[in-house]
């Protein structure tokens, strides 16, 4: 049994690496199953996590009534399948973009806003408050002094209310270099991601497949 | 079609091929990796000169060199010097200083395509908590988190050092199973997690579980990790567990979304951070294991010199194409 799972995970994988090539019917086929399947497992796994073990146990075993309130809303938005009252579904939506704006609101000012602006506000010569200047190693007042002066010139490089010349200019320019730069680390760090991914399935297919890596 | 249907013939052929015909692991020797490094580095060179004479190459000679560059270090004998980061060294150490006995929560949230960047971290972060006697409990807020969980757990508890514990399920080591509902999870696992996980992976209840009977909330948890490929991941478990319940957590993230879990290292809000493929085997170094993270950095670091490569051509033969367009326009 295994052995055919690992034949049809082969067969599956060359398929959607074979677009490489170009574009084919092994392809298709192979893009065709991942996706059924994905939808046919997500169908399932909500309907026995969400329907099923919340909704149907939580009321015939738990008398959870107020539940109610949510299979209503949750059944208003398949109204936008029916055309002529599809607007109904705007109720349940609104709640929901209501509701997680609210919970994302205090989250993110939180943890993204306020601890982060604390951290960025903090001493460049000394790894804490009170010491005395030159007290932190040097590579700690270098990335100190890059966190800072990428911060205020990144954030002068979005100032649009004056024209970039001069010293103002400079600091724009400066400040569009250190953006560059994060996103130059962050498609290095995604280039490494979907090398990884690669390396993982042709470990599959020389390892587990073929038996050929040791 | 004639074309492309042998072509899928002799795929199919090779593969039977390989299958039945060479049983064996292959290895090359030192000397013969060398020489292979030597001879696709000479192709890159010559395909080098060939643009900066003007004839260049098409994409599937791009796709070919990363192919054969990520396969063929599988075979090589040759070690990469794996150098172990601050983050990393934070994370293991945050693990070291608890006492055996202490509850770690894991949570695993991501499927089995982000498994080749996390699963060597999971199976590096059990056998550490296994070796020095700290309970893990283990959950899902990915469908099929709590299985990759299944299969980390299992590949440990078959190591010999462990075995030797006679670990008992319930007691050492539980697994919730998934749970619905992304950071809302979270936030009620804050007051009650029995509330979220009534019963485990196996269906058992929770007050059964002799090792989360007394875990009433996060309050009770020594330290959590985070195996995280996206949405629900760290940012939600920075969010609310940290910032909220004051969960000490550290995270082991896919490559792609590890720059922007940097903030949250240096503002303490992580305890340590384990960065795709890279940190899996820089954890797996100082944790004294040689796991899949170790074994497949040769490969990663034969791709990016590829890609590396490539980019220096490219930008050659798009500066060269540039210039010839100019002087065809100047003529």
């Amino acid at each position: 049994m295994d052995a055919i799972g690992l034949w049809i995970g082969a067969f599956l994988t060359l398929g959607i690496i074979s677009f490489l090539y170009k574009d084919n019917p092994w392809y298709k086929l192979s893009e065709a199953i991942f996706v059924g399947v994905s939808a046919g497992y997500w169908f399932i796994t909500l309907f026995w996590d969400s329907i099923y073990s919340k909704f149907y146990i939580g009321i015939t075993d738990k008398g959870d009534y107020y539940l109610i309130v949510g299979a209503i809303l949750g059944f208003l938005m398949l109204l936008r399948l029916v055309p002529k009252i599809g607007w109904i579904s705007r109720w349940p939506l609104s709640f929901i973009v209501g509701a997680i704006s609210g919970f994302y609101l205090i989250n993110y000012f939180s943890s993204n806003v306020m601890r982060q602006v604390a951290n960025t506000v903090m001493p460049l010569f000394s790894t804490e408050y009170g010491q005395s200047l030159f007290t932190a190693p040097i590579g700690t007042i270098v990335a100190n002094i890059i966190v800072a002066g990428g911060t205020f010139t990144g954030l002068v490089y979005f100032f649009f209310s004056k024209e970039h010349k001069g010293a103002f200019g400079v600091t724009a320019r400066i400040g569009i270099w250190v953006i560059m730069i994060t996103f130059g680390a962050t498609f290095g760090y995604t280039v490494m991601s979907r090398m990884s991914l690669l390396i993982g399935r042709m470990d599959f297919i020389f390892g587990d497949w073929l038996g050929l890596i040791k | 079609m004639k074309k492309e249907f042998l072509v899928y013939l002799g795929i199919l052929v090779l593969a039977i091929i390989f299958y039945f015909v060479i049983t064996e692991p292959v290895t090359f020797s030192p000397a013969v990796s060398l020489i292979i490094i030597a001879l696709i580095a000479l192709i890159l060179i010559f395909i080098f000169i060939r643009t900066i004479q003007g004839s260049f190459v098409g994409r599937r000679t791009v796709f070919t060199f990363v192919a054969i560059s990520v396969v063929l270090p599988f075979f090589m004998t040759i070690e990469q010097a794996i150098r172990t980061s601050p983050e990393v060294q934070a994370l293991y150490a945050a693990v070291e200083e608890l006492k055996p006995g202490a509850k770690v929560l894991v949570s695993f949230d991501y499927d089995p395509p982000s498994a080749p960047e996390l699963q060597p971290m999971a199976e590096t972060f059990f056998n550490l908590c296994l070796e020095r006697d700290l309970n893990v409990i283990i959950m899902g807020l990915w469908p099929q988190g709590p299985q990759q969980a299944e299969l980390a757990m299992q590949k440990i508890l078959d190591e010999p050092e462990i075995a030797a514990k006679n670990l008992e399920y319930g007691v050492d080591y539980v697994n919730l199973g998934f749970q619905v509902g992304n950071e809302f999870v979270i936030q009620r696992m804050g007051d009650n997690i029995a509330s979220m996980f009534q019963t485990d992976y196996y269906g058992t209840p929770y007050d059964s579980l002799p090792l989360v009977r007394n875990v009433r909330n996060l309050s009770n948890i020594d330290f959590s990790f985070n195996l995280s490929a996206g949405y629900p991941g760290t940012v939600e478990w920075v969010q609310v567990a940290v910032d909220r319940y004051g969960v000490n957590l550290g995270a082991g993230n896919t490559a792609v979304q590890a720059p922007q879990m940097y903030p949250y290292l240096r503002a303490g809000q992580l305890k340590g951070l384990l960065g795709g493929l890279n940190g899996a085997a820089e954890f797996e170094k100082i944790a004294g294991r040689i796991g899949k993270g170790t074994k497949f950095m040769v490969s990663q670091s034969f791709s990016h010199v590829i890609v590396i490569a490539f980019i220096i051509i490219g930008n050659a033969a798009y500066f060269l194409g540039e210039k010839r367009r100019k002087q065809k326009a100047a003529e």
